[in-house]
C-alpha cells in the first residue's frame, strides 16, 4: 500500500480513486455520508485526513453503526473497514467485520461494476472481476479504525490542504485486489496497527492507509519493503503533504489520466482523433449518471463545442463523471486543470494554465472554442487553413519579390480565419477549387517550399499586374508540384498543367480581389513559358534529355486546359526529337512571341529547365512549360532572354506541328535551358509559373497561328493580350455566374407564378 | 418553436419548430407577468409563421421577424427570430425598457442561436427536450441582465 501511497504522493487528487475504492466497501449512500463527514466533499478531494476519516467511517458503516462523527471517536473497537482485497484476506479478516456487511458486497457489486471497471482499467490491471473488489471490503484492516480514530482528532489539521497520497496506493491495490496476496498483508496490517497508535497522527495516518492499502493490494503490497516503506513513506508523505500546496480537486492524476487514455483508445484508437458525440454518449451513459448531469458534463468538457471529444476533452469529461459518481457536484465552469491542453500530468504547474489552446496538441486543427455558428465550418477548414497558412507563410516570405506579392501579402496578413475565407472563395470556380485543394495537398506533401510560395504568389500575381517573377514562381511551384506528382505520360501533363493553372486561378480567386485578374495570370504564364521556351530553344540547341523531361514535367502540371493541346504538340515532338526540350521549345516559341514579358518568362524557363534537369523525362515538358512561364516573370539577365529566344525558336517549329496546342510545348524547351542557369528550385517555381503561363498562352496561341514569332516584342504583346483576355474571361465568368443565379431566381418565380395560374385556371373557365 | 419571454425588460422563449411548436425554454426577467407574456409569445407565433411563409424562397433569413410593436397599448415589442431548422425564438421586450436598438436585439438573438447550437451539439440532449442546460441559463440570464 505504501508503495502506492509513495507513488501518489505527488498527487493531490484522489477523490476518484478513493471513491472507487470506497465504493466497493460501502454503498453509495454510506459513502456519501462518509465523504461528508470527513469533509472530503468540502474539499473536493480526499485529503489524507479525509481519507483516514473516510476509512474510519467505512469501518463504522461496515460495522453497521450509524455514521456520525461521534462514532468515530467513540467507537474504539470499531473494526477496520473491510476492504476486500482477496478472498483469502476475507477469510482471514472478516470474521469480526464481515458479519454486518454481509449484504454489502451484494449491493456493492451492483455499484462496483462501473467504478471498479474503471479503476481496474486505470491501473491497467487485467482484473475485471467485480467480485474481488467486493470481497476486499471484507478485509478491512483491523488496525485502521483505531488509528483513524486517533487521527480523527487531527483531521482538520493541516492535512486538509494536502493531497492525499494514501488513496492513490489505496486505490491501486484495491483495484488489483488479488486473491492470495492478502494473506501477507494481514500480518502487515496487524503489525502496523500497534505502531500507529503510538506514532504521531501523521505517521499514524500513514500507516493505517498503508495497511489498508496493503490489504487491498496484496499483490504489490506484500513486499516487506512496502511495509518498511510505510514508515519512510509516512514521513515522506507527511512532508509532501506539507510541502504540496497544490490544491486542485479537479486535477487528474497520472493513473487517472492513463486510465482515461486507455478508455479513449478503446473508443478511438487514434489519440489525436475525436470521439463522436454519439459514441461518447453511449460510453458515458454506462456510468449511469442521469442524462441531465451527463449533459452538463458534456457542456463543460466539449471545449470547442464541436460535438466531439478530443483526448483532452474526453479525459476532462471522464474525470467529471468519476467525480460526480463519487458525489462531487459538477462545477459550473470547467476547472482549470481540466481545460483541454492542460493534459500534462504535472501537479502544480497546471494549476495556472489557462484555456485549451496549448493543450490542443491533439487537435491543432480545432479552432479555438469560439462559439460562432461558423465554428463547425471553421473547424473543418482548419486543416485546410493550416495548410494554407503554411502556404501563406511561405508566400509572405516571397512577398518582397513583386508588387503582386505585396498586394497578396495584405491578403495573407489576416489570421487564419481569413484563410478560411480565402478558401471558400475559390468555390466559385469549382474546378479551380478542386485544383487548389489538390495543389494545397500537393504542397503540403511536396518537399518544396518554393512551390507553395509560388503558388501563393500566383494568386496575387493574377489579380495584379503580372510580374513574371511571381507568376513564374507560382507557376513553377505548381508545375513542380504537378510535375512531381505526375511524372509520366506527357499527355497527362497538360491536364495537370491545366489543373495547376486553374488552381492558380482559384488562388487568385481567393485573393481579396476576386476580380478577373486571377484567371488571366495563369494563362499568360503558360504562354510565356512557351515563348520563353522558344527562346530557350534557340539558345540551347541541344538540351539534355533529362532536362527536357524535367521541363516537360512542369508544364503538364501547371498549364491550363489550353495547354494540353500544346502539350500534345511537344509530346509529339518528344519522341521525334532526342532533345525533348527542343520539341517543347518548338511550341513555346509560339507562346513566347505572344507575350511581351516573355523575355522574363523565358528566363524563368531557363531556370526551370535547369532545375528540371533532375526530373524525369516525362516531366520535362511540364517543366519546360513552367520554365516558360517563369521566364516572363523573371526579369533576369539577357542570357535568359537569349535562352528564351532559343526556346522560342525551338518551340516555334514545334508549335507548327502542334499549332493548336497550348503553351506546354513552349515550356519544355526553355526549361532545360533555364536549368543551366539556375538552381532547381528556382526552376521549379518557374516551371510552374511557366506552366501556368503556358496555359494562358496556350489559350491565346490556340487562336493564333503557330508561327514562330519574333521574340521579345511579340512575346510581350502576346503576354499582355493574354493577360487582358484572362481578365476579361474572369469578368465574364463572374457575370455569367451572376446571371445564372438571376436566371434561377427568375425561373423559380416563374414556376410559382405558373402554379398560381394553374390554381386560378379553374376559375377562369367559370 | 420555442419562445422566450422577456418581461419588464425581457422575456425569451424558444419554440421548438417542428409542427408541435411548443416551448422549449421560457425565461422572464424581472417581473412576474409571466403568464401574460407566455400568452403573448404564443400569439406571436402566428405572426412568425406568417412571416416565414411569406418569405418563400428567401427562407433562411435569420434576421427577420422583427414584429415590431404588436400591441401599442401594451407598450411592448415582440421580436422574433427563426433558425434554419425552424426553431423560433421570440423575445418580448417592454417598451419602457427604452429602446433596445435593432442591433442589440439581433445580437441577442445571435447569442441565443449560438447557445442553442451548443446545446444541440450535446449528444445527451434530445431535440425536443426542454432545455435545462445550466450554461444556457447562465447565458440567458447574463443577457437579460444586460438589457434590464
Amino acid at each position: 500500500l505504501w508503495k502506492f501511497s509513495g507513488r501518489n504522493k505527488g498527487q493531490d487528487h484522489f477523490s476518484d480513486m478513493i471513491s472507487n475504492v470506497l465504493f466497493n466497501f460501502v454503498c453509495n449512500c454510506v459513502l456519501l455520508q462518509i465523504m461528508e463527514l470527513c469533509g472530503a466533499t468540502r474539499l473536493g478531494y480526499f485529503g489524507r485526513s479525509q481519507f483516514y476519516i473516510a476509512l474510519k467511517l467505512v469501518a463504522v458503516a461496515q460495522s453497521g453503526l450509524p455514521l456520525r462523527v461521534e462514532s468515530l471517536n467513540t467507537v474504539k473497537d470499531l473494526p477496520l473497514p473491510r476492504f476486500v482485497v482477496s478472498k483469502n484476506e476475507q477469510e482471514s479478516r472478516h470474521t469480526a467485520l464481515y458479519s454486518s456487511d454481509a449484504d454489502n458486497p451484494a449491493s456493492y457489486s451492483g455499484v462496483i461494476p462501473p467504478p471498479p471497471g474503471r479503476i481496474q482499467q486505470r491501473t491497467s490491471s487485467d482484473q475485471q472481476e467485480s467480485t474481488s473488489p467486493v470481497v476486499s471490503p471484507q478485509q478491512s484492516p483491523p488496525t485502521s479504525p483505531h488509528t483513524w480514530r486517533k487521527h480523527n482528532r487531527h483531521p482538520s489539521g493541516g492535512n486538509n490542504e494536502r493531497p492525499l497520497a494514501g488513496p492513490g496506493p489505496f486505490w491501486a491495490p484495491f483495484s488489483e485486489a488479488q486473491p492470495g496476496s492478502s494473506t501477507s498483508s494481514d500480518p502487515i496490517w496487524s503489525g502496523h496497527s500497534p505502531p500507529p497508535h503510538q506514532e504521531n497522527w501523521v505517521s499514524f495516518a500513514d500507516t493505517p492507509p498503508t495497511s489498508a492499502l496493503l490489504a487491498m493490494h496484496p499483490a504489490s503490497v506484500q513486499d516487506q519493503t512496502t511495509v518498511r516503506t510505510v514508515a519512510s513513506a509516512t514521513t515522506t508523505n507527511e512532508i509532501r503533504r506539507q510541502s504540496s500546496s497544490y490544491d486542485d480537486p479537479w486535477k487528474i492524476t497520472d493513473e487517472q489520466r492513463q486510465y482515461y487514455v486507455n478508455q479513449f483508445k478503446t473508443i478511438q484508437p487514434d489519440l489525436n482523433g475525436f470521439i463522436p458525440g454519439s459514441a461518447a454518449k453511449e460510453f458515458f451513459t454506462k456510468s449511469k449518471l442521469p442524462i441531465l448531469e451527463l449533459s452538463h458534463i458534456w457542456e463543460l468538457s466539449d471545449f470547442d463545442k464541436d460535438g466531439a471529444l478530443t483526448l483532452d476533452e474526453f479525459c476532462a469529461a471522464f474525470h467529471l463523471v468519476v467525480a460526480r459518481k463519487n458525489g462531487y457536484d459538477l462545477p459550473e465552469k470547467l476547472p482549470e486543470s481540466l481545460m483541454p491542453k492542460l493534459i500534462d500530468l504535472e501537479d502544480s504547474t497546471e494549476v495556472g494554465e489557462q484555456t485549451g489552446e496549448v493543450g490542443y496538441s491533439s487537435s491543432p486543427a480545432e479552432a479555438p472554442p469560439s462559439k460562432s455558428p461558423s465554428m463547425p465550418s471553421l473547424n473543418q477548414t482548419w486543416p485546410e487553413l493550416n495548410q494554407s497558412s503554411e502556404q501563406w507563410e511561405t508566400f509572405s516570405e516571397r512577398s518582397s519579390s513583386s508588387q503582386t506579392l505585396t498586394q497578396f501579402d495584405s491578403n495573407i496578413a489576416p489570421a487564419d480565419p481569413d484563410t478560411a475565407i480565402v478558401h471558400p472563395v475559390p468555390i466559385r470556380m469549382t474546378p479551380s477549387k478542386i485544383h487548389m485543394q489538390e495543389m494545397e495537398l500537393k504542397r503540403t506533401g511536396s518537399d518544396h517550399t518554393n512551390p507553395t510560395s509560388p503558388l501563393l504568389v500566383k494568386p496575387s500575381d493574377l489579380p495584379e499586374e503580372n510580374k513574371m517573377s511571381s507568376s513564374v514562381k507560382y507557376t513553377s511551384g505548381n508545375t513542380v508540384t504537378d510535375g512531381y506528382s505526375s511524372s509520366d505520360s506527357y499527355t497527362s501533363d497538360p491536364e495537370q498543367i491545366g489543373s495547376a493553372v486553374t488552381r492558380q486561378r482559384s488562388h487568385s480567386g481567393t485573393s481579396p480581389d476576386n476580380t478577373a485578374p486571377p484567371p488571366p495570370p495563369p494563362r499568360p504564364h503558360p504562354s510565356h513559358s512557351r515563348s520563353s521556351s522558344l527562346d530557350m530553344n534557340r539558345s540551347f540547341s541541344v538540351t539534355p534529355g533529362q532536362q527536357q523531361a524535367g521541363v516537360v514535367a512542369y508544364p503538364p502540371a501547371v498549364p491550363p486546359r489550353p495547354q494540353p493541346s500544346q502539350g500534345a504538340g511537344p509530346h509529339v515532338h518528344r519522341p521525334v526529337d532526342a532533345d525533348g526540350l527542343i520539341s517543347h521549345s518548338s511550341t513555346s516559341p509560339q507562346q513566347i512571341p505572344e507575350q511581351p514579358n516573355f523575355a522574363d518568362f523565358s528566363q524563368f524557363e531557363a531556370f526551370a529547365a535547369s532545375g528540371v534537369n533532375k526530373e524525369e523525362d516525362d516531366e520535362i515538358e511540364t517543366h519546360s512549360e513552367a520554365l516558360q512561364v517563369e521566364k516572363p516573370s523573371d526579369s533576369a539577365s539577357s542570357l535568359r532572354v537569349a535562352k528564351a529566344d532559343g526556346r522560342v525558336d525551338e518551340k516555334v517549329p514545334a508549335n507548327v506541328p502542334s499549332s493548336g496546342k497550348g503553351t506546354t510545348p513552349l515550356a519544355p524547351p526553355p526549361k532545360p535551358i533555364r536549368r543551366r542557369l539556375k538552381s532547381e528550385d528556382e526552376l521549379r517555381p518557374e516551371a510552374e509559373e511557366h506552366t501556368q503561363k503556358t496555359g494562358v498562352i496556350a489559350a491565346v496561341l490556340a487562336s493564333q497561328p503557330s508561327i514562330p514569332r519574333s521574340i521579345g516584342k511579340d512575346k510581350k504583346a502576346i503576354q499582355a493580350s493574354i493577360r487582358r483576355n484572362k481578365e476579361t474571361n474572369t469578368v465574364l465568368a463572374r457575370l455569367n455566374s451572376e446571371l445564372q443565379q438571376q436566371l434561377k431566381d427568375v425561373l423559380e418565380e416563374r414556376i410559382s407564378l405558373e402554379v398560381q395560374l394553374e390554381q386560378l385556371r379553374p376559375f377562369s373557365h367559370l | 418553436m420555442e419562445t422566450g419571454l422577456f418581461s419588464g425588460s425581457v422575456h425569451i422563449g424558444i419554440i421548438y419548430h417542428p409542427p408541435q411548436n411548443y416551448p422549449l425554454y421560457i425565461r422572464s426577467v424581472p417581473t412576474e407577468n409571466e403568464l401574460k407574456f407566455h400568452y403573448t409569445v404564443h400569439t406571436s407565433l402566428d405572426v412568425v409563421d406568417e412571416k416565414i411563409s411569406a418569405m418563400g424562397k428567401a427562407m433562411v433569413d435569420q434576421r427577420e421577424l422583427y414584429l415590431g410593436l404588436l400591441y401599442p397599448t401594451e407598450d411592448y415589442k415582440v421580436y422574433g427570430y427563426v433558425t434554419n431548422s425552424k426553431v423560433k425564438f421570440v423575445m418580448v421586450v417592454d417598451s419602457s425598457n427604452t429602446a433596445l436598438r435593432d442591433n442589440e436585439i439581433r445580437s441577442m438573438f445571435r447569442k441565443l442561436h449560438n447557445s442553442y447550437t451548443d446545446i444541440m451539439c450535446n449528444p445527451f440532449y434530445n431535440p425536443g427536450d426542454r432545455i435545462h442546460s445550466r450554461a444556457f441559463d447562465n447565458m440567458v440570464n447574463s443577457m437579460m441582465m444586460q438589457v434590464c
